[in-house]
């Protein structure tokens, strides 16, 4: 897949990872391989980048004896999951478009 | 190898990087193959999936733009004491001109490189250009009343433009390795930018 489009869709990947309840790093990362492979440092820099635009929080949680960090989803994580739908919706009707095209020439 | 081993190495080549955001990777990763391991992987396969310190490295420094990495390099750590300054503004007819023909030299040995790339095209450009000296070639023998000739121009010009295809492949090719190189040598510096220890 084109790198740029991958970009854009792993944020709102790691969102929807995270959407119904937290989770933490290796959880998203198996949750999202049947999906999209995703290396470690990748996922790192999308957390941060999601944490400093408030769309998750951080906290720390002991797990057996160690401290574990769990992700939050915001509410502003929520409304750039429902951007995405909606930016998705024309990106489809732009596809029907390319296809359209692709019969008139059959 | 183990994780202590695969955690110090980690540590090791990002040393150029701030303190706390070495940590905070370090934990991080540590986390990662804690979590593997608990997962049932065992503690040498937990960092195999994972991968090398230094293919680790390699994909966190892509990740960092190079502005950022050089901004946190020159960025003093302290305060500088106002000896260190005299002595910076001072020696500044030595260091900028230095500094300054370095940049230039490194500038001009990347700029010949495209040089080389532009000559190809160029020689490209003639070699499509036989066929009208073939073309011409062809008019003049054929008024000469040399239809031998003729055939002989035109057969040059057909593999001069012959030539121009096969060149141009070749062009496309050393454009693709020239950009290639140039992703390969910034990765290369941004990890040598951190790597170093002061």
């Amino acid at each position: 897949m084109d790198i740029q489009l991958k970009r854009g869709l792993l944020d709102v990947c790691v969102l929807a990872a995270i959407k119904n309840e937290d989770s933490y790093g290796y959880q998203i990362i198996k949750e999202m391989k049947p999906y999209i492979l995703l290396s470690e440092s990748t996922l790192y820099t999308i957390l941060k980048r999601l944490e400093s635009a408030n769309m998750l929080t951080v906290r720390s949680v002991e797990h057996d004896g160690r401290l574990r960090k769990y992700y939050h989803i915001t509410d502003s994580g929520l409304k750039r999951i429902e951007e995405f739908k909606e930016d998705w919706k024309e990106i489809i009707s732009i596809y029907d478009f390319i296809t359209r095209e692709d019969n008139n020439y059959e | 190898m183990n994780k202590e081993n695969f955690l110090n190495g980690l540590r090791e080549k990002l040393s150029g990087l701030p303190q706390e955001d070495i940590e905070e990777r370090i934990a991080f990763y540590n986390e990662m193959i804690n979590d593997r391991m608990e997962d049932g992987l065992s503690e040498e396969e937990a960092i195999e999936a994972i991968g090398s310190v230094d293919s680790v490295v390699e994909q966190i420094m892509s990740e960092i733009p190079l502005s950022t990495l050089v901004k946190k390099k020159v960025t003093p750590k302290r305060k500088l004491k106002a000896w260190e300054i005299l002595l910076l503004i001072l020696g500044a007819p030595v260091w900028i001109p230095l500094v300054i023909s370095v940049g230039a030299v490194m500038f001009s040995v990347y700029a010949v490189v495209w040089a080389v790339v532009i000559c190809l095209y160029a020689a490209d450009i003639t070699s499509a250009a036989g066929l009208f000296v073939g073309l011409a070639g062809i008019v003049a023998y054929l008024r000469a009343g040399n239809p031998v000739g003729a055939l002989f121009s035109a057969g040059m010009g057909m593999a001069s433009v012959g030539l121009a295809i096969l060149l141009f492949f070749a062009c496309i090719w050393l454009t693709k390795a020239v950009i290639n190189a140039t992703g390969k040598l910034i990765l290369g510096i941004k990890i040598s930018f951190v790597g170093n220890k002061e």
